[in-house]
């Protein structure tokens, strides 16, 4: 246990701050990103993260988010486990033809109003992947999708920044 | 690949023959095929059994009025690439799958995709295809057209016949597609007592995405860049075994530097992912301490990655003919500082966490997998690795640059989630010294060789250790630079079907980390 504590207090705090290379940036997005939090969601927002057929690259970077970094959960960003519980959903990937119903039932499942945001090149327009007999290329041919994060995969910064693009929308 | 016939492959030839199986041998670019008789499929891999074979890779080609069927054997490190041609009016052959679990799967796979029968085979549901096009057609037969003729809605896949179990007290549980963490899409059905898990059925095939259709009539950097987006995770590792098979193929090869490189990168994406998983084990045991230090760490690693490649996961770096990213003497240098700045955070965290009787108690003993299980379904990686299955391509059929290096394979013999945790952890420490010994050993010159445009026809076989565990890809190509057939085997389909074996008699609530001690990929899994 007092390894524990040792090592936690060593650490310190690596979440990142105003003067952290490139990372006044993620500060100011966060601190941006608040504030629309704040002002339209009172104070917090749900995302329900669904891959739809991605190459799990894109999950690599989502789950970035969650690092002592980037530690989105302080700008109000919860990522939840249902989509009931979801304002927005996050989805990755093209649109495998054999998630589509799951991707369509997912939607349904959130309550009004809701919001989606395609994250990643194959989310956006179908990437490396496309349609064909086993893709639906883009989200936005199955679930109508509000914002576009592009990027293979977008970083984690791009992320938060697309999340940005949402709220001022 | 080693392409000299070693002894036991002389003698195992002798025994087929004795048995009156026709082999016909043929020495193809990397590697030795030999061609059978359909009707001998199955009396094959019983001899092959015998001989202590461990079944690799199964995947068929269409060509015109023919199927090409091919399997992969290995023993001591020498791959052995067998095929046999079946007629396209009665496409059947014989069964391996009842010889070889682990070949069951890729079968029923290939018999989705190309409507290839495999008599006697001990299941006959389909695998791969769902709804997504119906039970005659055969997306990778050539005249299936790659649009295919998909409903509107494709319909969700409510008929699956999965294995039923009945008893007082014996209940089931659905769990999945979408699942309730950021990860990929499966369905996992349960049968359980109380919280026992009596019996777990996968069902995967939910991000089956084509890629062995749209591979077809790409050229080699197109292939390169698809095949890094097999697996998102093991982008460096299905790019260079796409790579290498075109590469053989074409009759050329990668400027030493480029070697080395690809080794850092390769070695660079194993410390990245064990990282992210030895975190994520320690999370489903509710150690979040460990987790946010593991991600931590990982995080400062993929920004040096960024830093130094321009790209955090390493996608596109590898390309045919070499590397798309050089080395500067301060990029070689950082990486030193790097790995001994993760080696001394390691150490503190590693010590803490083995001092934790929480995780001491969830991790040992559970999620067992047998050494003779292990090698029953020829488990690959730190899965195999984990429960005594020393195999590893990168020592046991070395290729540029691990021909040039001694190191050691770590292996744990327990076989539980602790054995697979700790496993990792091993396989960290050699990667870093492999880093390092190959930044040492960096030679100079070029990092790219001119593209050669293979003659049609040409075809090759290659394997490469992943983080994971071994990768193996087969490409053919046609005229004009354009592949004809690409496949390739993700570790995660041989090592899924293990996952089923290791939960049984362990309480459901585990099933979360018994999942993640193996990591299987879904994705590089449904193709
Ligand atoms: S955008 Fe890139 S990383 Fe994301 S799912 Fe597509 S190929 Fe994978």
């Amino acid at each position: 246990m007092l390894r524990l504590l040792k090592k936690t207090l060593l650490t310190g705090i690596v979440t990142e701050k105003i003067k952290a290379p490139t990372n006044d940036e993620l500060e100011q997005l966060g601190i941006e990103i608040k504030r629309h939090i704040d002002k339209k969601f009172s104070g917090s927002i749900a995302i329900r993260e669904v891959d739809a057929g991605s190459c799990n690259g894109c999950e690599l970077e989502i789950h970035a988010l969650n690092n002592p970094f980037y530690d989105i959960e302080r700008f109000g960003i919860h990522l939840v486990a249902s989509p009931r519980h979801a304002d927005v959903l996050l989805v990755t990937g093209p649109v495998s033809r054999h998630m589509q119903t799951a991707l369509l039932r997912t939607y349904e499942a959130t309550p009004n109003p809701k919001w989606v945001v395609a994250a990643g090149d194959c989310a956006a327009c179908g990437g490396e992947f496309g349609i064909s007999y086993a893709s639906c290329g883009a989200v936005s041919n199955v679930i109508p999708v509000d914002v576009v994060i592009p990027g293979c995969p977008p970083t984690p910064l791009a992320l938060m920044k697309g999340l940005l693009g949402l709220m001022k929308n | 690949m080693n392409s000299t016939t070693a002894n036991w492959q002389t003698a195992f030839f002798n025994q087929l023959v004795l048995k009156g199986c026709v082999v016909e041998r043929i020495s193809i670019a990397s590697a030795m095929l030999w061609q059978i008789e359909s009707r001998d499929w199955q009396l094959f891999a019983e001899q092959g059994l015998e001989e202590q074979l461990r079944w690799v890779a199964g995947w068929a080609e269409h060509n015109q009025s023919q199927f090409l069927v091919n399997a992969c054997f290995e023993k001591q490190g020498l791959y052995l690439w067998l095929r046999t041609i079946i007629t396209a009016e009665k496409p059947e052959l014989p069964s391996q799958a009842t010889v070889y679990p682990a070949a069951s799967r890729s079968e029923r796979h290939t018999r989705d995709m190309f409507g290839i029968e495999f008599i006697g085979h001990p299941d006959d549901r389909r695998w791969t295809r769902h709804k997504a096009w119906s039970e005659n057609s055969y997306p990778l037969r050539k005249d299936f057209p790659v649009q295919g003729t998909p409903d509107h809605i494709t319909p969700p896949d409510m008929d699956y016949p999965f294995v039923k179990s009945h008893g007082t007290g014996v209940y089931e549980i659905p769990v999945g597609p979408v699942h309730a963490g950021i990860i990929e899409p499966g369905h996992f059905r349960f049968q359980a007592v109380g919280e026992l898990i009596l019996n777990l059925e996968e069902r995967l095939g939910y991000v089956h995405k084509g890629i062995e259709k749209i591979a077809e009539g790409r050229v080699p950097v197109s292939l390169a860049r698809l095949a890094g987006r097999i697996s998102g995770d093991t982008t460096v590792g299905h790019a260079w075994a796409a790579c290498m098979a075109m590469e053989q193929a074409a009759g050329i090869s990668i400027p030493p530097r480029a070697a080395f490189l690809r080794g850092i990168l390769a070695e660079r994406e194993r410390v990245a992912n064990h990282l992210g998983d030895m975190g994520a084990i320690c999370n489903d045991v509710a150690f979040i301490f460990a987790q946010m230090q593991f991600t931590r760490i990982r995080e400062l690693w993929l920004r040096t990655n960024a830093q130094l490649f321009g790209h955090r996961l390493l996608m596109d770096r590898i390309i045919p003919g070499g590397v798309a990213c050089d080395l500067t003497d301060t990029g070689c240098a950082l990486i030193r500082q790097d790995i001994v700045r993760l080696r001394n955070e390691l150490a503190d965290i590693l010590m803490a966490v083995d001092l934790n009787s929480t995780l001491e108690d969830r991790l040992y003993t559970a999620g067992y997998l047998a050494p003779e299980l292990a090698a029953a379904y020829g488990a690959v990686g730190y899965v195999g690795r984990a429960s005594g299955q020393r195999f590893d391509v990168r020592k046991d059929a070395p290729y540029a640059p691990y021909d040039q290096i001694s190191f050691k394979v770590a292996v744990e013999a327990q076989g539980d989630i602790a054995s697979r945790f700790w496993v990792r952890n091993k396989e960290i420490n050699s990667a870093l010294k492999l880093i390092e010994k190959f930044i040492d050993l960096l030679p100079p010159g070029d990092i790219m060789t001119a593209w050669r445009e293979p003659l049609a026809g040409s075809e090759s076989l290659a394997a490469v250790e992943g983080w994971r565990g071994e990768i193996v890809s087969y490409v053919r190509f046609e005229a004009d630079n354009k592949i004809a057939r690409f496949y390739s085997r993700d570790p995660s389909i041989i090592n899924w079907p293990a996952l089923e074996k290791l939960v049984l008699d362990n309480i459901v609530p585990d099933f979360p980390v018994c999942n993640k001690s193996l990591n299987g990929s879904y994705s590089g899994n449904d193709l």
